[in-house]
Order: C-alpha cells, then structure tokens, then sequence
C-alpha cells in the first residue's frame, strides 16, 4: 500500500475503530485512537511533502484499486499529490489534527464522545479522499462524504429538533450543489472522455480544445462549488450549521470543508483559464457574496453566527481571486482562513465553555482578564482577519485586493472597491465582537460570572499554536510556491504602479475598522444604539438576513410540497390514474365480495392445484423429453 | 457436480421444500421456521457456486439445461445462466433467508402455507429469470402472480382485499396482452419463416414490419411498465406494498419489480429494436417522469410505507433509464441499480416491519426521536437511508451515477443509428438526486430525530437475529459500492449483446432459424 493511501485510510481506521468499538472500550481508547489516527495521517503527509521535494516536485501518483471497467471506460480510486495537494492535505491533517486535540478538552462531558470521534475521523477521511483524489469522481466521492460527515455532526445533538434540521438542510442544500456538479462531471466526461483531472486540465490546455463550452463545464461545477463553499444562492445552510459542536465549526465549516469549493476551482483551473464567462460569474459571484455575508454580520448577536457569516464572506473573497485567476492566492487566503477562522472558532468555543454554554455577545463582556489566554489569542485571529500587518490575513487579503484591480482576467476598479468596502466591514464587525466579548462591563447573569473559568490546556494549547500560524502564517508565500503549476495572472498594462495604494490602502481599511468598533463599542456602547435606532429599518433587515430562508421557503419549498400534494398526489393518483381505473374498480369490488369468501381451507387447495399443474408438465416434459 | 445441475437444484430446492413442509404435521412451526431457513440458505450457498463459477469471458449461457418439450409448437425446457439474469439470480437467493429470517416473529397464523407461499415465489421469479423460452418465461411469469396474491390477501393488512384485487387486475390486465403479444409474435414467425420457435435466441433474429414491431412493444411494454412499475401505471404499488405484510414487500421490492425491468432488457426491447429506438424518446421521459414523480408523491406521505413504496417508483426510473440510454455504462449501471434497489429498498421494508412489530403503526407523525431509544436500529435505518439517497460508497451510487453518466452519453454522442436522449431529460433526471435527499432525509429527521415518541413503548432494539439480517444485507450494500466491478464484470457481455441487439438494424432477409435443440442438451 502507498503512502497516500495510507493517509486515506488512517482516519477512516480511526472511524471503524471508534465507531464500532468505542464505547465498549472506554475514553482513553477513543481519545488515543481519534487524535493518533490523524496526527499520524499528518506526518505521513509531511513525509510525502519530502518525498516531493526530493522528487524535483514531480507529482506523486498512485492507484488503490479499479472501482469498475466497463470496455474502454475504466474508473480507479487512484490518489495524486502535487503542490496544491500537498498544501491542502496539510492545512487538513495539521488543523485536523490541532482540533481533534482541542475536542479532547471540549468534549470530554459528552455522553457520546466515542460517536463524536468516529465522526470527526470520518470527515477527516472523506476530506483527504476530497483532496488526495486523482479523479473528479473520487473527488466527488469525498466531496458527498464531507458532506455527510457535516450532516451527521451539525446534527450530532439530535434530540434537539432544530439542530437535527439543521444537519439535513445543510445536506440538501449541498445536494443542489452536488446536482450541478454531477452535471458538469457528466457533460465533462462525454467531451474528454475521462475524469481524470491532470488529464482533464491538459485537455483544455492543449489543442485541439474539446469540443464543450469551457464555461458550461465550469458554470457547472461552480454550482458544486457554490453548495459546499456556501455562496450566493447556496449560502443558507452555513449559518444554521453553527448548531454542531463548537470544534465541529472549526473543522469543518471554517477551516476545511468549506474551502473544498474554492480547491475544486484551483483544481481545475485548466477549465477555467478558458472560461472567461465562468470566471467572471466566480468573481461576481464571490464579491456579492462577500458584501452581502458581510452585512448580515454586522447585525448578529450570536458569537458563532457572526463567525459564521464573517467564514461566508470570506470564502466570497477567495472566490474573488479565483475568479481573476489568481487561483494560487485564492488557496493562500484558503490556508490562512484556515489558521485564524480556526484559531476564532476555537477561541469562541472556549468562551462558551466558559460563559456555561451562552453565545450571546451581549451577554458576555467584561471577559478579557477572566480568560486571558483565550483573550490574547482571539485578538490575534480578529487582528489576522481584519488585515492588521502583519499577520497572516494582511498578506492574502492584500494580495486579492491587488488582483481584485489588477489583473488582466477580469479585475477592475469595481471589483476592488466592493472588496475593499467589504475588508473594511470585516474589520469593523470582528472589533465589535472582541469588543462586545472582551471588554466592558461584564453583562452576564451573577452565578454565569461566578463560573467563567479559563478551559484546560488542551484547548488553549492548541489556540496558542493557532494564533502563533495566524501570526506569522502570511510570511510562507503560497502564491509563489504554487506558481510552477498555477500562475498567476498578468497585471493589467499601467496598474504597476497603484501596487503601494492597494498595500496602504488595505493598512487603513483595518486601521478605520479597528477605529471606528472601538468608537461605537467601547465605553457604554450608546453611541452604538443611537446608530441602531436612527436605522430600525435596515437593522432589521440585516439581523434577519434579508429574509432570504423566509423566501426560500415561500418560492421552493412550499410550491415543491404543494404541486406533490394537490397536482400529483390528489390530481394524478387519486383523480386521474385511480379515477380512470374506476370502471375496473368497482368490477373489482364485486370480485373482492366474492373473493372474501374464499377462506383459507379453499385457498390450500388453490395452491395444491397450481403445484399439480407443476408437476404435470414437469412429468410431460419428462415424458416427451 | 455441473454447473447446470446445480443450477437445476437452486431452481427445484424451492419445490421440494414446499413439498416437505406440506408433509410436516400442523404446528410445528417452528420446524417450518428453521427447515425453510435451511433450505433457503443452502439455495443461496449453491447460487454462490454459480456465481463464482459464471465466466465473464463466455458470450450467451452457461449451465444451461436444454430438454425438448412440445416439439410441435417449438416450445423447449431452457434454463441457464447469463449476464443478464446473474446477478438476479444471486438477489433472489440472497434476499430469500433474510425474507425468510425477517418473518420468524412477524407471521403467526398459517405459518406452513405461508412458507410454502415464500417457496413458490421463490421457485416462480428464479423461473422467470432463468428460463430461456418465452412460453416457459410466461409460465413462470404467471405462476409468481399466484402466492404473491395470496400472501398479501392472507397476511396482509386492513384493506388486504382492495389491496390484491388491484394488484391483481392491474398485473392480470398486463399478462393478457403479454399473451396476445407472444401468441402473435410466435404465429408471425412461423408465418415468415416456417419455423415455430419459443426461444429467445430464436426470436431475437425475427424481423417484423415496423408496425407489428410497435404494436407488439406496446403490449409487452404496458405488461413490463405495469410490474417495473412506471408511472402512470404504478397506483397498485402504494396499496399492495401498504397491505402486504413485510416479507411480502421486500419480495416484491427486493426482486418482483425487477420483472419488469428484467422483462424490458431481455425481450421488449430486444425483439423490437426499431420500434424501440423510435420509441426511446418517449420511454427516457416516462423515466424521468417516474423518477421526479416518484420522489414528490414521497414527500408528501405520511405513511412509512408509502414513502418507500413511491421511492422505489423513483428509483427504478433510473433502472429505465439506464436501459434506454443503450450506452454501454448506463446500462450497466441499470443492472447494478436493480440489485441495490432489491438490497437497500429491500432492506428499508425489513426494518419498517421490525419497528411495525413493535409499535404497531405505520404512521410517521407517530414516531419521533427513535435514536434516542433504539440506537442500533437507527444506526441501520440511517445507512439504508444514505444508500437510497445514491451516497458515494453505497451501492445506490454505483447504480445511480453509472446510470447517469449513461443518459448524457446518450444525450450528447449517442450510439449510431439510436435517437438517444434528449439533454433535458437527461438534466431533469438528475434533479432526482436532490428530491431523493430531500424526502429520504426528512422522513429520517422525523422518525428518528428530535423529541422522543415511541407508540406503545418502551420497546427493546434489535435483537440478534434482526441486527444479523442488516448487517448481512448493509454489507452487500457496502460490498456493491466500494467494489462492484466483480459483479459488472459479469454482466458486461450481457449489457453489450443488449447494446447490439437494440441498436443495431436487423439484416433484411430473415436470417435462418434453427428452431432446434442444440445436440448438447443434458437434463
């Protein structure tokens, strides 16, 4: 077996193990087997990041079985790790890793701890699966499986109705994504005639060209992209997915999963580098997206929903670079998201654990000298993605605003204002939360207070070293690492030289938003609710979302529920196909009045006769054979 | 031991234990039990021998028996094995113990006649599938009509009656013109060439006129659409399904439906090629229409049973499909989605009796919050769930994706001389993917989800016996979609004969028919 199978199959040994024998065998075994399994799994991706290097960065390759051959057509699970994989593969693993560690802390009182790490080891299996496959089809495979394994943990208290809607709202709306996947897979393979992405990605590279669309194709597997990656109309499920475990957030609608949209672009950037159209419906995509998360954060009150919204906008501004074609710093701002989305989610994990399970900010306050790890370590992150220099998120925002104008597939002046506008809301609503949880007077109820305690060191262990990669994370420049297999885009004639204003330019964003949250929310925060009250309006209409689920509602889901049951259930079934057999029916009525008659000793004898029937043209078979 | 006596004995096992327990004094049920589990697991082990032994590389049957029956008429006894009925065959054996198994708590009056019952159907579909000769087809055919009736007219529910006079009509209705159409097809031949012939191989070369070839698909097809069934032929399914007790629908979800799609696959399509490329058009949107049709009147049940009743609407839409993509993968693909229908629906309907035997209602409003309570039950309905849903790893991806990928192929390059199908079917069709979530996935929130609610509880979860039925049947459903290329190995010829025989144009002069018993003919 290989080495990339092997980091396959580690979590999912992990699953099976902690699935099926978990609870029988205590928490010991599942704490050893759920953390061991992916740190194991993390160092042998770091050896294959060697193997790589050594190799002169030549993609390693290998094939774990054929899934099916049907004449020409053959299907493997086969595994490919090159620059791209290798950074993804880390940030899972290495983050997957730190999160399972920290869930040792946070989970410890739950009764289903064993289930909890199946889970986790679960979705770190179909993850690598998502990243490591070689094939759009076992990509796909892990693409439905994160989903599931987000499914199942959204849902993982599920005596709680709400939540468990929440898991399978998350599923559906995935699944529409998945939809368009599956048909850009399908319309792929009838033009190139495999699945194979290098193969995929080479076909469009070279000449001659296969004969689809290019922007069909890539529309299509926007679609995907949209559902896992939640973006506009498919963002809808993130929000409600915060009813998992806090760590679960982390993990999976933050630091991972929800980027696998963003790789899948990156990936298949063969496509979309002839796809002008699909790369600009990307950005416009990713920008509104950006602004329109970045507003409903501005309003919500919830700890984890402004986290929640703040990780939608941000997947917009990915989108954004993608859809320039800088797809290597789309995947930079993937791996610094990574650490200080992380390094958030974690640190409002904590802040719950200590807060006696409240998430709401305006009951917090006050919490900075109570929990000074977890403090010290948010107000990194929050600095991280705000853009303060220079932390991590500095450099990979910076760097997609620059192609935000810059770049010559699709930048513009537009495009960059939108994001800078939208960089300076991030910064603004992040320092409103630290503000709101940290600083203040304390706004929770006298026995919360009395129990707010700083969590063990298995949590804050493991903020501290997310905070140290939010810190520094930006200096490893991923751009220019992925470069050789992805470069970036050229910068349009005469931009050269508003290089510095974007840089400076990104320095004031966070400057004003850091400013102006410490304007409004510092002191009493009446200068806040002035602001609140002279704008009721628009208020509600952020702190409702824009009323969006409300609309889905009335558009899809109760036409949907309406035509199954007055067009097709009562119309079709009753009145149409069971109406026209009416006639027959009432014959059939007559019948079933004599037929009840027909008891049971009568019926033996029925099928006495059928088996005489039998064997008597068994026997003449026999006879004339 | 050969093949084809092994093969005769899978086939007759059902028979003789029929006999034996209508030799066995009244009640000792429990000896029924245990002797039919027996004998329905030693059928399965010897089908496991066929399996392993069916070559891929061997075009046509293998152990085959042929034995001269009614010389005059053309009619031969024929029974074998080949791709196309392999894997059926081994569905049948397989789901024939569990049936079996799953019924031990669940039927307590006139246990021998009803074992005697589950032999029959057994000995009937396995007929249907093996036999090689229309009138021996139509025989077995028939005959499966019989203890089906019986089984849900005896053992079933409330409205056990209105339940089995629809069925009956409806699929009575279906076999009338089936047999008018054989009649005709067989008399035409004989009329053109001079030769009486019931065999397949035999009929396969016969050439009609285009209008005969329509009229007699529309006959086969509305008695195939009937059983499959296709919408809007399909309202006998909710009601027998509701009505029959448990092992009655996983035999009638598990293999019966596969009827009419076997039936399709084997002859409609292939006795009439021109007619049914003309046709496929308009067969790729009754499909789709099944498949979108299907999965909303799922929605919209409040029944458990009815929900997996329609979905099996749904799906077995993809099975056609697959069939009328004449692309090679999706008619692979329409084969592996019969076998995981027959496991994962199959499977669904076991455990909508186990939780039936508990709580006594099938009433979905009643129940809530079920994986609070029963823990290894829900851990079961949930995997049978994602496998409806076409997860990845299951074996309804396999069928589904395979199917899919099919329908495109045919929409965008379709095979030559074949009208394939048009791109928006194909893109309606994988709107299902979406609405088989969607219901499947809210009918477990519910049942299983939120606040606990258990009709007439407490009640214990699975017992040893039921955990060891799922976990047999999950395994398969693993089994087929981590590795399903041993199984679409040996269907691959089959799907290809089927491929050739649909698409390609029959030569104009009748080719010479043989309307012989090849000399090799063993009994």
């Amino acid at each position: 077996m290989g080495l990339l199978t092997l980091i396959v199959l580690l979590p999912l040994a992990g699953f099976l193990l902690n699935g099926l024998l978990g609870n029988r065998l205590g928490k010991g075994f599942v704490t050893a087997v759920g953390c061991g399994m992916p740190a194991i799994a993390f160092a042998v991706t770091i050896k294959c990041f060697l193997d790589l290097k050594g190799g002169g960065w030549a993609p390693l390759s290998e094939v774990a079985y054929v899934w099916t051959m049907v004449g020409q057509d053959t299907f493997e699970v086969a595994f490919w790790f090159d620059r791209l994989t290798a950074v993804m593969a880390l940030i899972v693993t290495g983050v997957g890793t730190l999160i399972h560690i920290y869930s040792t802390g946070y989970m410890h009182e739950d009764k289903s701890y064993a289930r909890y790490f199946a889970y986790l080891n679960l979705f770190l299996f179909f993850m690598l699966l998502l990243v490591l496959g070689k094939s759009l089809l076992v990509l796909f495979v892990g693409w439905e499986g994160v989903g599931l394994a987000s499914y199942l943990l959204i849902g993982f208290w599920f005596g709680d109705m709400e939540k468990a809607a929440a898991g399978k709202k998350a599923f559906i709306v995935n699944r529409i994504g998945d939809a368009g996947f599956l048909l850009g897979m399908f319309v792929l393979y009838s033009a190139v005639g495999t699945l194979d992405m290098p193969k995929i990605n080479a076909a469009f590279m070279g000449t001659p060209v296969p004969a689809v669309s290019a922007s069909l194709v890539g529309i299509l597997l926007f679609i995907g992209a949209c559902g896992k990656s939640a973006q506009i109309p498919l963002y809808v499920w993130l929000p409600d997915a915060m009813a998992g475990p806090t760590p679960v957030s982390a993990l999976i609608h933050a630091a991972t999963m929800v980027t696998a949209g963003v790789y899948l672009v990156a990936r298949m950037s063969g496509i979309y580098l002839h796809a002008p159209e699909a790369s600009s419906v990307i950005a416009a995509v990713g920008a509104l997206t950006a602004l329109m998360a970045a507003t409903i954060a501005l309003a919500q009150d919830d700890i984890k929903k402004v986290l929640a919204y703040s990780t939608v906008s941000q997947l917009g501004f990915m989108f954004v670079a993608a859809g320039v074609g800088a797809y290597g710093v789309a995947v930079f701002h993937v791996y610094t998201h990574a650490f200080f989305k992380a390094c958030l989610f974690l640190g409002a994990g904590s802040v719950i654990h200590a807060m006696s399970g409240e998430q709401d900010i305006k009951k917090m306050g006050g919490l900075a000298r109570k929990i000074p790890i977890t403090f010290v370590t948010f107000a990194i992150a929050t600095a991280a993605i705000a853009g303060v220099p220079p932390l991590a998120g500095f450099f990979s925002k910076d760097e997609i605003l620059w192609f935000a104008l810059a770049s010559d597939r699709g930048g513009s002046v537009l495009l960059v204002l939108v994001m800078a506008f939208t960089a300076l809301l991030t910064a603004f609503y992040m320092f409103r939360l630290l503000w709101l949880t940290f600083f203040g007077k304390p706004r929770m109820l006298k026995e919360v207070e009395h129990h707010v305690h700083e969590s063990p060191l298995s949590m804050t262990g493991v903020l501290m070293v997310l905070a140290v990669l939010s810190a520094v994370g930006g200096f490893l420049s991923i751009p220019h690492f992925l470069e050789p297999m992805v470069a970036l885009p050229g910068v349009r004639p005469g931009m050269d030289a508003y290089h510095y204003w974007v840089v400076g330019g990104s320095v004031a964003i966070a400057a004003v938003g850091l400013g102006a949250a410490a304007y409004f929310f510092g002191g009493d925060a009446s200068r806040a609710a002035a602001v609140k009250a002279g704008f009721t309006g628009v208020y509600r209409v952020l702190s409702n979302k824009y009323y969006v689920d409300e609309l889905y509602d009335r558009v899809i889901n109760r036409p949907l529920l309406w035509i199954s049951d007055a067009i097709f259930l009562r119309v079709g079934d009753r009145f149409l196909i069971d109406g026209t057999l009416n006639g027959l029916a009432s014959v059939a009525q007559r019948a079933a009045g004599r037929l009840s008659r027909v008891q049971t000793g009568s019926l033996h004898k029925y099928a006495f006769l059928v088996l005489v029937g039998m064997v008597a043209s068994l026997v003449w078979m026999w006879r004339h054979g | 031991m050969a093949d084809a006596t092994i093969l005769s004995l899978v086939l007759y096992l059902p028979v003789a234990g029929m006999l034996a327990i209508a030799a066995l004094p009244a009640g000792r049920d429990g000896v029924v039990r245990a002797f039919t589990l027996a004998v329905m697991v030693l059928q399965f082990l010897l089908s496991l021998i066929l399996y392993a032994h069916f070559d891929p590389a061997v075009p046509g049957l293998q152990a085959a028996t042929r034995v001269p029956w009614i010389p005059d008429w053309g009619v031969n006894y024929v029974i074998g094995l080949d791709g196309y009925n392999v894997l059926l065959v081994i569905l049948t054996t397989f789901l024939g113990p569990l049936v079996t198994a799953g019924a031990f708590s669940a039927i307590a009056k006139q246990v021998k006649l009803f074992y005697a019952m589950v032999f029959l159907i057994q000995f009937a579909m396995l007929g249907t599938f093996v036999a090689q000769d229309l009138f021996l087809f139509y025989l077995f055919w028939e005959t499966m009509l019989i203890p089906m009736f019986l089984i849900i007219g005896i053992w079933g529910g409330e409205r056990r009656i209105y339940a089995t006079v629809k069925f009956f009509l409806y699929t009575a209705f279906g076999s009338i013109l089936m047999l008018a159409a054989v009649i005709y097809l067989v008399w035409s031949l004989w009329q053109t060439t001079g030769v009486a012939s019931f065999a397949f191989a035999d009929l396969y070369k016969a050439r009609l006129p285009l209008e005969a070839q329509q009229w007699l698909l529309a006959a086969f097809a509305l008695s195939f659409a009937i059983k499959v069934p296709m919408v809007p032929f399909h309202t006998w399914l909710p009601d027998a399904h509701v009505e029959a007790p448990t092992a009655g629908s996983v035999i009638l979800a598990g293999v019966l439906l596969k009827m009419g799609t076997y039936g399709f696959m084997k002859l409609g399509f292939p006795l009439f090629p021109e007619a049914t490329r003309l046709a496929t058009p308009l067969i790729a949107m009754l499909s789709v229409l099944s498949i979108v049709y299907g999965a909303c009147l799922a929605l919209v049940q409040t029944d458990i049973k009815k929900i997996i009743a329609y979905s099996s609407i749904s799906h077995l839409g993809y099975v056609m499909l697959g069939l009328v993509s004449l692309d090679l993968l999706g008619i692979q693909g329409a084969i592996m989605q019969m076998v995981s229908h027959g496991l994962v629906a199959g499977g669904l309907f076991l455990m909508v009796g186990m939780i039936y035997e508990r709580c006594h209602t099938r009433e979905l409003a009643a129940y809530g919050g079920l994986a609070k309570v029963l823990p290894v039950y829900s851990v079961f309905f949930l995997i049978l769930t994602l496998a409806s849903v076409g997860l990845p790893t299951t074996s309804g991806f396999t069928g589904e994706f395979l199917v899919l990928i099919g329908a495109f192929n045919a929409a965008w390059k379709p095979l030559a001389g074949t009208p394939g199908i048009p791109v928006w079917v194909a893109a309606v069709a994988v709107s299902g993917v979406v609405l088989g979530a969607l219901y499947m996935l809210w009918f477990a929130q519910r049942f299983l989800f939120g606040a606990e609610r258990v009709p007439h509880g407490p009640v214990a979860d699975l017992n040893a016996r039921e955990v060891s039925i799922l976990a047999i049947l999950v395994a398969a459903v693993f089994w087929l979609g981590l590795f399903p290329d041993g199984a679409m190995k040996r269907t691959e010829l089959a799907a290809r004969e089927y491929q050739e025989l649909v698409a390609a144009k029959r030569a104009p002069a009748a080719t010479r028919l043989t309307g012989e018993v090849p000399a090799e003919a063993v009994r």
